[in-house]
Formats: structure tokens, sequence, C-alpha cells
């Protein structure tokens, strides 16, 4: 067998709480392994049609991501092969995820694309939280995302080896200016930042137009008159 | 019951309402509603951008050099561009002057940004408005390679048998029954006007272009460092330049500046064997179309940018013009200036925001984001699921900024019309050329096609200013200046207490500024009003409608429940409401549910 070329993709929004989830766990993955040349690891951050060159290279694709599976807030699921961009077209809970099918299909219609997929998906537990960072369930997540993801190149004869001390935080694959400590110690505090959304779209309760309630409550309806 | 608006419009509500939400193929959420009369006139239109905005108030208290990053992760697209407004932000507060070969690197990503934005918006998020992939399969690749030849004779993929492939291809994709991108179109509405060979070209380059686009991003890449989120430095760029060097690291050498030149070279050749050509062979058959004008031949702005020396902002010094055309009077170019608390201010008396006095508007420097969320009386439906908007009432999560008091249209058409009004020779010729091709008069610049075609344009002039900065800075390193950063500022304790600073851009969807306060080194307020914030605007204090609202009146639309034309203009805009608004959405649904009562 040839050796295959292998993208890693962590994607989504680092500024959206747990939808930053997918580009943490790339950027931990980095920091933790040495992996031979024919993987690449990128931070795929909400880029859509900017992701279809890199896309359309790759034989086997990884992709991290915050998923709302309906499971319970925190429960990793994996999904494979041609599940794959049908799942992430099901059922969407941000923006990029309908720009990352559309990434999956032009590829293909573009020739190309990778044959084998899968989809290291975790329900988050908070998107509603503009600015703040992955909460513990995520981050505990974290260590078996990369598990997964390494348990499955090993299929691929990948052998991913264990840097002897974790690269150091400034080394990330992502962005310097908003590594995981940096970001959460310079957050602004909740007197001087809003931190609720839409009403509308967020399917959150109606007093949190007033208040500052995190969880995600289920849907509540104001009528009118 | 008929309206008049102060900038000219009639508003008129008695006939059916058509409802569309969310609006397809742009980035980040938005609903449209319009009202239509007995003969299918546009004769009220109501834009609302559905998502809260509130980068704001998350940069408030943090390390300004930091917030180029912050902003940069608003959307998936111009990132950029926002990085770069708020380098520029943060060092006019900090009086930072950046050297000259970091002002040509950064010109050169921003065009390359803008080159690469232009030309995915039109075949990625405009085409299918104008372009019917479904009847391009009706095509014979014979005739459509004599079309390729004939619009186009330079470019070289023009064989009958490459037209079949494409055919035979996309075939098998429609009939896979998954139509991937092309999927939620009106395939068989009559305001489709191309032939099934113009269709099969166009169709063909879309795949062209999708395959193409990414050798452009290479170019801020190389410079950015990283793919696909480029860095960006307060005080200059963040590469370091080292001509003999071989391999070295991140830095700049002559092997990656020729890396550079020759995508500049493949793009210009891109934009003007297809995307030029493409334009002037769509235009000839929508060229009785001449709707969505809007304001943008009454009330056009342009902050100007790519600055040709560094550090100087004035307009003389910028290549893209700078300027305000108010009350469609071309003979006269107002200076416009980002400082004055009494040219661009905000109103939201029909946004859900909130401020002491809403009557009056509020410059950026002294801008408040404070939701509130409370919808007109005669809105039907609930608060989290709304039927008919209230238009009397607040309506939108995008505030209202007007230049002393005009509504105003931004982005390529209006950078166009600028720098028409005020005699720049590249753009006139430019201008000129394109009218001339179609045979229409220069009132045809005022409409939907008009901004299709600025875009287009626009594309090709920066990918000409593009080489003219890559020599310069090859010249310049050849002269012996490698320096690509100031950091004498670099150390917050070398800041001031108190200071205040805007940044501005040209972004590809239209005139962007940050305004920033630093109070004791931290971010005390930071206030972006973007592209989208102008053109997607409500409705302000006095009545005025914004560029969306205006360029969908007096619109014909073929069949009310299909939203075609709707799409169409407000897609020439290429908005973005991820940065306008805010990010999250509701559940993904990509055909726009349109509702008429």
């Amino acid at each position: 067998m040839e050796t295959p070329r292998i993208l890693i993709l962590g994607i989504g929004n680092l500024l959206w709480a747990d939808e930053g989830f997918g580009v943490r766990a790339v950027e931990a993955l980095h920091r933790s392994y040495e992996l031979p040349d024919n993987v690449k690891l990128m931070d795929g951050g909400t880029q859509g049609l900017y992701l279809v060159s890199h896309v359309r290279a790759a034989d086997v694709l990884v992709v991290f991501d915050a998923v709302d599976y309906g499971l319970a807030p925190g429960s990793m699921k994996l999904v494979e092969g041609n599940e794959v961009p049908k799942f992430l077209g099901a059922k969407k809970i941000s923006l990029h995820q309908t720009g990352f099918q559309e990434v999956l299909a032009t590829a293909e219609l573009l020739g190309g694309g990778p044959k084998h997929h899968l989809l290291i998906g975790v329900q988050p537990v908070e998107l509603d939280d503009f600015g703040g960072s992955l909460r513990d369930e995520m981050k505990a997540q974290i260590t078996p995302a990369i598990a997964h993801a390494l348990g499955y190149l090993a299929r691929f004869g990948v052998e991913a080896r264990l840097r002897a001390a974790p690269l150091p935080d400034d080394a990330t694959l992502a962005c310097e200016r908003m590594i995981m400590a940096r970001y959460e110690s310079g957050r602004p505090s909740e007197a001087e930042a809003c931190r609720f959304g839409d009403l509308r779209v967020l399917m959150a309760s109606p007093e949190r137009s007033s208040g500052n309630e995190r969880s995600l409550h289920p849907h509540q309806e104001d009528r009118m008159g | 019951m008929a309206i008049q608006t102060p900038n000219g419009f009639t508003l008129d509500t008695s006939g059916k309402r058509v409802v569309v939400d969310p609006l397809t193929r742009i980035e980040g959420h938005m609903r449209c509603e319009v009202n239509v009369d007995a003969n299918n006139m546009i004769t009220n239109a109501v834009s609302t951008g559905t998502m809260w905005r509130g980068l704001e108030v998350i940069l408030k208290g943090r390390d300004p050099r930091d917030a180029w990053a912050f902003t940069q992760r608003i959307c998936g697209v111009c990132t950029g561009t926002h990085a770069l407004t708020s380098v520029r932000a943060v060092e006019d507060a900090l009086k930072i002057n950046i050297p000259e070969n970091a002002n040509s690197i950064r010109n050169i990503m921003q065009l390359s940004l803008q080159i690469h934005d232009h030309l995915v918006h039109f075949y990625h998020l405009h085409a299918l408005d104008w372009v019917n992939p479904v009847h391009a399969l009706k095509a014979d690749p014979k005739a459509t390679s004599e079309l390729q030849k004939a619009t186009s004779p330079r470019h070289p993929k023009s064989s009958p048998g490459y037209f079949r492939d494409v055919q035979n291809r996309l075939k098998k994709f429609v009939e896979s029954g998954q139509l991937g991108p092309f999927k939620n179109g009106y395939w068989d509405n009559p305001a489709y006007l191309l032939p099934p060979e113009a269709n099969l070209m166009a169709v063909t380059h879309y795949l062209e272009a999708l395959d193409f686009q990414s050798q452009i991003m290479k170019t801020r890449v190389i410079f950015g460092g990283k793919d696909p989120h480029p860095n960006w430095l307060v005080g200059g760029v963040p590469c370091a330049i080292n001509v003999h060097g071989e391999g070295a690291v991140g830095a700049i050498n002559m092997e990656r500046l020729n890396f550079v030149s020759s995508i500049i070279d493949q793009s210009t050749e891109f934009i003007e064997n297809v995307y030029i050509p493409d334009i002037i062979a769509i235009g000839s058959f929508y060229k009785s179309w001449l709707y969505g004008g809007g304001i943008s031949g009454k009330s056009v702005l342009a902050y100007g940018d790519i600055p040709d020396h560094a550090n100087d902002y004035s307009p003389k010094n910028l290549l893209m013009p700078s300027g305000a055309v108010i009350n469609g009077n071309l003979k006269e170019v107002h200076p416009v200036d980002l400082r004055d608390p009494t040219q661009i201010q905000e109103f939201v008396p029909h946004s859900w925001y909130t401020y002491p006095d809403e009557k009056k508007g509020l410059h950026p420097w002294d801008g408040i984001t404070e939701p509130n969320y409370v919808l007109g009386p005669k809105t039907k439906g609930t608060r989290t699921n709304i039927q008919q908007i209230d238009e009397s009432g607040k309506y939108s999560w995008i505030k209202a900024p007007r230049w002393k008091g005009h509504a105003m249209e931004v982005g390529p058409l209006a950078r166009y019309v600028v720098g028409y009004a005020s005699g720049h020779k590249e753009i006139t010729e430019q201008i000129n050329g394109v009218l001339k091709a179609l045979d229409v008069p220069v009132t045809a610049l005022f409409s939907t096609l008009g901004r299709t075609a600025a875009r287009a344009l626009e594309a090709q002039w920066c990918c000409h200013k593009q080489r003219y900065f890559m020599d310069k800075l090859i010249a310049n390193i050849k002269a012996g200046d490698s320096s690509t950063a100031n950091v004498d500022r670099w150390e917050p304790k070398t800041w001031p207490k108190d200071v205040k600073g805007v940044g501005f851009t040209e972004a590809p969807r239209g005139a962007l500024a940050h305004w920033i306060k630093i109070k004791d080194t931290r971010i005390d307020n930071y206030q972006c009003v973007v592209p989208t914030t102008w053109n997607g605007s409500p409705r302000d204090h006095a009545g005025n409608i914004g560029a969306f609202e205006a360029s969908l009146m007096n619109t014909k639309v073929e069949r009310a429940e299909e939203p075609v034309e709707i799409l169409r203009t407000i897609h020439s805009f290429d908005p973005c409401l991820a940065c306008s608004t805010h990010v999250m959405g509701e559940d993904g649904r990509e055909l726009a549910k349109v509702t008429v009562r």
C-alpha cells in the first residue's frame, strides 16, 4: 500500500466556548505527539471553501469537532465513512458545518478527496458563551479524542510518537495570541462583557435577556398577543 | 398606506407580504421581508440581521496586541481584513510607524484577499443567481466551445471534449441526487435567461475557479506564516526577510518571493481571461434587468485603502479611492473623517440595542453595545419564532450607521462610483470599457449587475496593484532594507495611559473600521463598523432605509414564492452577517423558507 496522505482537521470557532473543541483538540495532539510526514495537522477554524484544496489532497480525513448529536452533554461519538458528510448535514449547530459539508461535496465534484473519513465529535455542553472557553467536560474529552484518532491512524500504518515533554503552549498550531491559558486569563469579567446571545436563534429562556444564566434551557416560547 | 422616506423611497405595505428566512448562500444569518403589489413589484422591503453581534464586549479588558486574532476569528471569510484593520487601529492609538516593507507586504496580502474573495463570491455565492447548472446539461459541447473561443480567445481550456467531460461529470453529480452546492435552486424559474451553452461555460468556470482559488490563498500563507489563519503583528508583519536564506524556516527568501510573483501572474491571467469575460458574457443576456440600484446612484461611501507609502492614510496617498457622494451629485466628492464625532454615527431606534437617548446617534469611539431584544407591537408570532417583523419597532441586530445623517452604500460599486466621480484614471477607464462592451449608459452602473461588474473590475485592478507592490518590495529589499517590523513600542510599559485610535481598510465587502480606546494598557472600548452594518442597516431615527432595503424596492419578481430576484440583489452586496451580527445559527436549514401572506 502506498503511503496515504492524511489530514487531521480541527474545526470550529474558538470564540464560542465548546465550539472551539475541534481546534483545541488538534492543537493538543500537535503538542503531545510527533507524527510522520504523511500526516498533516490543521486548525481549520471556520474556514469553508479555503479548505477544499487541503481536503482534496488527502486520502484519509479525520475531523475533530463539536457536534450536536442530541446526546448527553460531553458525550463523544465517532462516525466513519460515508456517514460523515451526511451526518454533518443532518443537524447542525453552527455555520461552519454547513460550510464543511459543502467542502466535502465540492472536493468530490472536483475529483479526488478522501476515501476514508472519521469524525470525532463531542456533544457540546455550552455554546452560548461568546468569548468563553471549553467547559471541563469538553477538556476532559481531548485526551480520549486524541486516542481515538491515533487508533484510527494505526489502521493506516501510522505510528505516533509521544513527545518526551509536550511542546510549550506557545508552539501552538493555532494562534499564539489565543492559546488557551492566555485566552482564559485575559477574559473580561461578566460585568464588563455581556455573555448572552440571541434569544430568537439560541432557543434560550426569555429571562436570559436580563440575567446571566448559562445552561441550555429547554425551548420555551414566550407567546405574544 | 404609503410612507415617504427622507432618502426618496415610497414604502407601501398594502400588498401581500413575502418572508424569506434564512437567505441562503451568504455568511451568517439574515432574513428579508418584502411587500409586493398586484403586479409583483416590491413596494416595501425589510432586512433583518438575525444574529447578535458582541465582539466589542469580549475584547474589553484584553491586551490590544491580541485584538487582531479575535477579530480574525469572527467568521471564515474576510479574516485578514479584520486583522489588518485591528493592527492599524492599535498602531494609530499608540503612534507606531511601520516599515515600508511591512506596508508593501500588508498591501499585497490585502489585495490578495480582495482578489480571492471577489472570485469566490462571484463563482460560488453569486453566479447561481444568474447561471442555471441544470440547464447546462442541455448544452451542445461543440457550440459551447465556440462560445468560449468567442468570449475569451486567450483561455486555453476551450475544446468541445473538455466541455463534454465537464458536462458528464455534472450529469453524474446531478443524477446521484446530491446536487451538493447546486441544491436548493429554483431551476425552472423564468428569471434565468442564459442559453444552455452559456450556462455550461459558466458552470465549467465555476469548477475552474474552485480549483484555482486555493492558489491565491498561498500568498497570504507565505507572508502570514500559517494556513489558513495568517499571523499579524502590531508594528509590522511577522515575517523576517532573508533574501540569501535557503529554506530558512519562515523567513522570506528569493524563492518565496518568486513564488508569490508567479501567483500574481496566474491570478491576473485568470481574472482577465475568465472572470471579466464571464461578467460581460452573462451581463449581455441580463442587460435589460437593471433593478437593484437602491442608493448606489445617490449615496455611496469609501474610506479608501492601499497606502502607497507607509503610515500615510491621507486620501492622496491611498490608491483605492476615498470619499462620500451624496444626493446623487457625482460632481462633488466629500472628504470623510473617521475621527470627527459628527460624521459617522450609529443609530439604534430600529435595532435590538439600547442607548440612553435613541434619537441621537453615537460616534463609534463613544459607542455602546447593549442588547435590548424587544419587538414592535404589530409583530406576528412569538419572540422565538417571528412570523412577521414589525418594522415600526426594533427589528434587527444590525445598528444603523449614517454618514452626516445619510444612509450610505459601501463596497466595490461604492468605491467605483467614488473613483469615477473623483476622476480616478484607472477606474474610469475600466468602467468606460465595460459600459462600451455591453453598450449601456453610465446609469446602468447603478444596479445589481453594476455591483457585480464593479467587483470583477476591482479584482482586475487589485491584480495590477499587487504587481506594483511586489516590484516595490523587491526593489526596496535589493536596496538593502530588510526591516519588516517596528517593535519600539511593543512593551506596554512604553504606552501612554489613555489613548484612542482608529484603523480602517476597504474590505472586499466595503468600508471597514475599528475604533479602539486603550486605558492602562488594556482595551477600554472597541467598536467595529463593518461593511454589512452599512449596507444591511435597518431604518434610522428619521426613517431613511438602508442599502439592502433600498436595492429591493421597485423590483419585479417573477414568482413571489421563489425569491430569485431578492437573492440576486442581496447577494450582489456579498453580505457577511457573521461580523455585522453574531455567530450562532439555528438548525442549519439551507433552503430558504419562503412564506407568502
